[in-house]
């Protein structure tokens, strides 16, 4: 009769109640992400529900250590939220895929210790919560060091070219072997923390392998995986530890992340197998990349005559790709996209699925320059349109526009959905060079009769023409 | 809670996240990613249960690094999102004056 409120607050039905809520807040918060002007409003109710959560946690009779709490979740904030407040829209990408693998690190964490502690308690647990530890074991693991090594090519710290050992298969299959063994030795009866740690080393080693001989152009679909398995690792912790708030946030996430993954994956018409068994995406091992060899010639022009053909156009379109990012140019672009409707020039964005390193990268970095979305279209509305289009301007993007994806069937991007800018009356691209993309495949559009290149910086050509345009 | 609730609750929760999420646009993909990675950073509260049950200085240390793994997944990953989404404006009503 003590103090009714804490026992109150402390009652495990209460607890589970403030869970349900949580739920529903997420899958509230979720359902309002699917529309732009909801969107914020969305995340911060899933926000509210993760906070939910963990408030009711806290109450939870049996937690100790308030102190060692309070030093994580401190310690976590110092971190997290500078990070999340100064990174680069660029670097998004990679900013996921580090906040990422620090989830599926917190798995394999969680998961090693429990397995500790129910080894000091008596012996290993029973089959329905040994199981899923081993299961978070593994996939935490494997998560963690594929985000990490995903987040040092994507950040340049390691090369974005595929690294390929040899025998690679093998050796996956191997180390998968190791791990998987060791699991089902410990779930048969072997009690042992050795075991459980080569799991953990053995699960590493395979994050790493998987990750590093994947090339640039994968990158996206590769880190929507690993945000799916990360999801199901926290799914599997909630199985061991008996707590529905982990099953239900882990599961929702495993299964978007799969959705995700698969809708990207059907972009590039690749498929998942295909691409965590590596190759594309690699320099010279791309059949029929240059299989003639010999110079072709290209058309170059410069930015006035590039201005001229924009100011008198009546639609122009603008085909970004990762190189608009890299060159920061966004908010350039979107200038001379002002300038250009102010002579009465229809301006739109064709986004490519998969342009950039992450679905919707685009989007992110046009809205950050103000473009407003209904001016982004994606590729299955305007694909049909482009022979209406006067000017299309490809900014930064490669593989995304290359028409041997649409006629050349020994290409390996063959049956890839592109943006058909071909199509238009006038292409300028906007390249640095004549190197190939991120896949190492050739562009035929580069050769066409109605394709002018622009060579330079994308944000000093862009802002070229830009001048002139104004001068005009 | 026993072993078929759970596996219920699993299967339940995977179709919710099937449905909710198919609905996504394209232009949302990057945010949607990025906030539903925030979401499996409810791993924290498996951190914050099994600290309070074990003992010894490696397991407390290992935990306290998964609650801050946990807790820059889940701040990190909402301020992210919340900063990708305070960018998408819809087109602005023309007016001469909009000087920013």
């Amino acid at each position: 009769m003590t103090l009714p409120l804490a026992s109150v607050l402390q009652d495990p039905d209460f607890i589970n109640v403030a869970y349900i809520v949580a739920f529903v807040l997420f899958i509230l918060g979720i359902r309002l992400l699917t529309h732009p002007s909801t969107a914020r409003r969305g995340n911060i109710v899933a926000a509210v529900g993760m906070a939910i959560a963990v408030a009711a946690t806290l109450l939870t009779e049996d937690v100790g250590d308030y102190g060692l709490i309070a030093l994580g979740i401190a310690l976590g904030t110092v971190i997290g939220v500078p990070a999340a407040r100064q990174v680069k829209m660029t670097a998004m990408p990679q900013m996921v895929a580090l906040f990422n693998g620090v989830g599926g690190g917190a798995v394999a964490l969680i998961s090693w210790a429990e397995y500790r502690e129910a080894l000091h308690l008596g012996g290993n647990p029973e089959l329905e919560t040994l199981i899923p530890i081993l299961f978070a074991a593994i996939i935490g693991s494997v998560s963690f060091w594929g985000s990490n090594i995903a987040f040092g090519k994507l950040q340049g710290i390691l090369p974005g070219k595929p690294i390929q050992l040899p025998g690679q298969q093998f050796l996956n299959l191997g180390v998968l072997l190791v791990a998987l063994v060791s699991a089902v030795l410990i779930a048969s009866g072997t009690e042992s923390e050795g075991l459980f740690i080569a799991i953990l080393v053995a699960a590493a080693l395979l994050g790493n392998m998987m990750v590093l001989p994947i090339g640039g152009a994968d990158m996206p679909v590769v880190i929507s995986l690993l945000n799916a398995l990360t999801g199901l690792s926290a799914a599997a912790a909630g199985m061991a530890l008996d707590n529905t708030a982990l099953i239900v946030g882990g599961m929702i996430v495993g299964a978007s992340g799969t959705i995700l993954t698969n809708l990207m994956a059907k972009a590039m018409n690749r498929s998942i197998p295909n691409i965590v068994a590596g190759g594309f995406g690699g320099g010279g091992t791309a059949p029929g990349a240059t299989e003639d060899g010999e110079e072709k010639p290209v058309r170059s022009t410069d930015a006035l005559s590039v201005a001229t053909q924009l100011s008198y156009a009546d639609r122009v379109v603008v085909a970004p790709g990762y190189g608009m990012a890299v060159a920061q140019a966004q908010h350039t672009v979107r200038e001379l996209g002002d300038e250009l409707e102010k002579r009465g020039v229809e301006v739109e964005y064709a986004i490519h699925p998969v342009a950039g390193r992450m679905p919707g990268h685009m989007n992110v970095l046009l809205a950050e320059a103000d473009v407003p979305y209904e001016a982004l279209k994606e590729m299955d509305e305007i694909n049909p349109s482009f022979p209406e289009v006067d000017v299309t301007l490809v900014i930064g993007a490669n593989d995304v526009t290359n028409p041997a994806a649409r006629e050349n069937e020994g290409s390996p991007i063959y049956g890839m959905p592109i943006l058909d800018v071909d199509k238009s009356e006038q292409v300028v691209v906007l390249k640095r060079s004549m190197n190939t993309g991120f896949a190492g495949i050739d562009n035929p559009l580069f050769y066409n009769e109605n394709t002018a290149l622009l060579f330079g910086d994308a944000k000093a050509s862009v802002g070229e023409v830009l001048s002139a345009v104004k001068e005009l | 809670m026993d072993l078929l609730t759970e596996l219920t609750i699993l299967v339940l929760a995977a179709f919710v996240g099937f449905e909710v999420i198919s609905k996504v646009p394209n232009t949302l993909h990057t945010p949607l990613m990025s906030a539903t990675n925030a979401i499996h950073g409810i791993v924290l509260l498996g951190g914050i249960l099994v600290i309070g049950e074990a003992g010894g200085f490696l397991n407390e240390l290992v935990l306290v690094i998964a609650i801050a793994f946990g807790t820059i997944n889940v701040i990190g990953g909402f301020l992210v999102t919340d900063r990708m989404l305070e960018m998408f404006k819809p087109r602005k009503p023309k007016s001469e004056e909009a000087p920013e």
